[in-house]
C-alpha cells in the first residue's frame, strides 16, 4: 500500500511539474494543485497505514501501536482547507491578471520588471 | 496567557477593523490602538523572557508534546518586540502613504492579519502550527500586494503567489516526512528525538525539503526571484512591512529549525547552507547594482542581507550565530527605515526612478540624513548598527580561518555601499531633472515621526552596541544549547 501511495505521489509531482513548466498561469495552478495533493498523500502515508482499526487509544495507554493514527488526517484536513482557500485566491488572481494584463503567458508579464531598452 | 494575547490582539484588531468597514477614520483609530497594544504586550513578553528565561504556554491545557505549544525564548521575544515596533512605525507612516482606495479595500484588516501570522510564526513551538502561521501570513500578504489593483501589482502578485505556493507545498511535505520519521511535531520534542540521528536518510530528506521551503520564504539563492519581482510594487508601507518582517520569518524558521530541531553535525546541511549563503550575498549585491529605481535596488539588497544571516547560521560557531542574530535584529529596523524613506523620497521627488528623481539633498537636507543613515548602516559603515553586525560576522570567519569567507563578508559590504551610493547620487545628490523648484511639498509628520524614530534606534544601537551584542550572544548560547527552551516546553507543562 505504501508503495502504491509512493508511486501515486511521484506521478502527481511529475505531472504537476510538467504542467507548471508550461509558463501559463492556469496550467501552473492546476499543476500546483496536483503537487499539493501529492504532499497530502505523503502526510497520509507518514502516519503509518493501518486497516480496519478504530482511531481510539485505549484508556491509560500512551502508545498508538494497535490503533489507526488520526493525527495525519487532521493535518491533511488542515492542509486541504488552507490549500483550497489559497487556490481560490490564486484562480481569482489569474483571472484578474488575464483581464488586466491581457495574457496568461508569465514571460509576457513585464509590468513590474520592464525590460530595459537596448537589453531585449 | 501573555503569549496568546500576541495572537488575540492582532486578530482582534483585524476583525474590529473589518467590522468598521464603512468608516476609514474608525479603522485607522482601531488599527493604531491595536498596534500600540501589540507593542506594549511584546515589551512585556521581552521583559519576562529577560528576567525569567524562556517560558511556554500550552493551548487548551493539553500537556506538551501532545498539544500545541507557544514558546517565547530570547530569539522569539526579540523578534515579536521588533514586530511590534515596526507595526507601529509602518501604521503611522501608512496614514499619509496608503491611498484611499487601498484603505477601502481592506489595507488595515490585512495588515493586522499579517501581523498575527508573523507573531504566530515567531512564537509557536510546533512545526505544523508554524506551517499554519506561514499560511496566515501568506494569504494576508497576497491581499496586501493586490489591494492597489494596478498592473504592476497584479504582475508582481502572480510571481509572488506562484513561487510562494510551491514553497508552502514543500513545507507541508517536509513536515510530513519528518513526522513519518519521528512521530512528533513539537519542536522541543523533536530536538530530543533527532539527537544523533541527523545522518539518516529520511531525516536528511525532510531537512532538504524544509531548506527549500524556508529558503524560498527567506529569498535564498537560487529561489529568491519572487522578491525582486514583487516587493517594489505595493504601497511603500506594505513594502516596508514585507522587507522588515516577512523574509525575516523565513530566516527565523531556518535558524530555529536548524539549531533546535535538526542535529546537523556531520551532515551536508551546513555545507549546503554555507554555499547558498555565499551565493545569495553575491547575487543580491550584484543584482542591486543593476537596478535603476530605489525600491528595486533595495529589494536586491534584502536578498544580499539574508545571505549574511544564513552565513552566520552555517558557520555555526557561537560568535557567528551571535553575528547572524545581531544582523537579523538590526536589519529589521534598517529595512523598515529604508523602505519608508523611499516612500518619503518619492513623495518629494515625484518618482523613485533614478532618471526622474533628484535634488532632495539641496531642498530637504534633514530628511536626506534620515535616508543616508540607514543606507550607510546597511552597507556596514561605522558607527551605525550594520557595522557591528558585519564586524561580528567578519571576526567569526577569521576565527574559523576562512579567508575566502572574510573576503565575501567585506567585499559584499563594499558592493552594498556602492549600491547605496548610487541611490544617494541619483535621487538625493544630483539635480532634479525639472530643476530644484520641482520639490515643493513638505513631508507630513506621519511620515517624519516613524523615520525619525527608526533612524534614532539605528544610531542608538550603533553607539551603544555593547549590551545588544552581549544580549545577542546570550540568545546565541541558548540556541546552540537549547536546554532551557526544551525544559520550558516539556518540563514546565502547566
Amino acid at each position: 500500500m505504501e508503495l502504491l501511495l509512493a508511486i501515486l505521489a511521484g506521478s502527481l509531482v511529475a505531472a504537476g511539474s510538467y504542467l507548471m513548466m508550461s509558463g501559463k498561469t492556469l496550467p501552473y495552478l492546476f499543476g500546483l494543485t496536483m503537487i499539493s495533493n501529492a504532499a497530502n498523500l505523503i502526510i497520509f502515508a507518514s502516519g503509518r497505514l493501518t486497516f480496519g482499526k478504530p482511531p481510539l487509544v485505549p484508556e491509560h495507554d500512551k502508545t498508538i501501536a494497535d490503533v489507526s493514527n488520526a493525527l495525519p488526517q487532521a493535518l491533511i484536513l488542515t492542509a486541504i482547507v488552507i490549500g483550497f482557500g489559497l487556490l481560490v485566491f490564486a484562480l481569482t488572481l489569474s483571472y484578474r491578471s488575464y483581464y488586466v494584463l491581457k495574457t496568461i503567458e508569465m514571460d509576457d508579464m513585464r509590468e513590474a520588471e520592464p525590460i530595459a531598452e537596448g537589453n531585449s | 496567557m501573555l503569549l496568546f494575547w500576541a495572537l488575540v490582539i492582532p486578530f482582534g484588531t483585524a476583525v474590529l477593523a473589518l467590522l468598521a468597514w464603512r468608516s476609514l477614520e474608525m479603522q485607522r483609530g482601531i488599527s493604531l490602538i491595536g498596534a500600540l497594544a501589540l507593542l506594549v504586550l511584546t515589551v512585556r513578553i521581552a521583559i519576562r523572557v529577560a528576567t525569567e528565561g524562556p517560558f511556554a504556554e500550552q493551548a487548551g491545557g493539553w500537556p506538551a508534546p501532545y498539544g500545541i505549544t507557544l514558546v517565547a525564548d530570547g530569539l522569539s521575544a526579540v523578534m515579536v518586540l521588533l514586530t511590534g515596533l515596526v507595526a507601529v512605525a509602518v501604521l503611522i507612516f501608512s496614514f499619509s502613504d496608503v491611498t484611499e482606495g487601498e484603505k477601502h479595500y481592506g489595507f488595515y484588516p490585512l495588515t493586522h492579519a499579517l501581523l498575527a501570522g508573523i507573531c504566530g510564526a515567531f512564537l509557536t513551538g510546533d512545526i505544523f502550527n508554524m506551517y499554519v502561521w506561514f499560511e496566515v501570513m501568506l494569504i494576508a500578504s497576497f491581499g496586501l500586494l493586490v489591494v492597489g489593483g494596478g498592473k504592476a501589482q497584479l504582475d508582481g502578485a502572480i510571481k509572488y503567489v506562484g513561487l510562494n505556493l510551491i514553497a508552502t507545498v514543500a513545507f507541508i511535505a517536509g513536515v510530513g516526512l519528518l513526522y513519518g520519521a519521528t512521530g512528533a511535531l513539537n519542536m522541543a520534542d523533536l530536538h530530543g528525538r533527532l539527537m544523533g540521528r541527523g545522518a539518516e536518510t529520511p531525516i536528511l530528506a525532510s531537512a532538504a525539503v524544509l531548506i527549500f521551503a524556508f529558503g524560498s520564504k527567506a529569498a535564498l539563492f537560487p529561489v529568491f526571484f519572487w522578491l525582486p519581482a514583487s516587493y517594489h510594487t505595493p504601497a511603500f508601507s506594505t513594502s516596508a512591512l514585507f522587507a522588515a518582517l516577512l523574509t525575516k520569518v523565513g530566516v527565523y524558521a531556518l535558524i530555529r529549525v536548524f539549531t533546535l530541531v535538526y542535529d546537523i553535525d556531520g551532515t551536508p546541511i551546513a555545507a549546503l547552507l554555507l554555499g547558498t549563503a555565499v551565493l545569495t550575498m553575491a547575487v543580491g549585491a550584484f543584482g542591486a547594482l543593476s537596478q535603476t529605481s530605489i525600491r528595486r535596488v533595495l529589494g536586491y539588497s534584502i536578498v544580499s542581507s539574508i545571505g549574511y544571516m544564513i552565513l552566520g547560521l552555517a558557520v555555526a560557531t557561537p560568535l557567528a550565530v551571535t553575528g547572524a542574530l545581531f544582523y537579523l535584529f538590526q536589519d529589521v529596523l534598517v529595512k523598515a527605515n529604508l523602505f519608508l524613506g523611499a516612500g518619503a523620497a518619492k513623495r518629494l521627488a515625484g518618482s523613485e526612478e533614478f532618471g526622474r528623481a533628484g535634488g532632495i539633498w539641496r531642498v530637504r537636507p534633514w530628511f536626506s540624513l534620515l535616508f543616508l543613515i540607514p543606507a550607510l548602516s546597511l552597507a556596514g559603515v561605522p558607527p551605525f548598527s550594520g557595522f557591528w553586525a558585519k564586524l561580528l560576522l567578519a571576526r567569526a570567519t577569521i576565527e574559523i580561518g576562512s579567508a575566502g569567507l572574510t573576503f565575501m563578508v567585506l567585499g559584499v559590504g563594499f558592493l552594498t555601499l556602492f549600491a547605496m551610493a548610487r541611490i544617494w547620487a541619483a535621487v538625493f545628490w544630483s539635480a532634479h531633472p525639472e530643476g530644484d523648484g520641482a520639490i515643493t511639498e513638505r513631508l507630513p509628520a506621519a511620515m517624519l515621526v516613524p523615520l525619525l524614530a527608526l533612524t534614532g534606534a539605528i544610531v542608538y544601537i550603533g553607539i551603544d552596541a555593547g549590551p545588544m551584542v552581549e544580549g545577542a550572544a546570550a540568545i546565541a548560547t541558548g540556541l546552540i544549547d537549547p536546554q532551557a527552551y526544551v525544559a520550558a516546553v516539556l518540563g514546565g507543562a502547566e
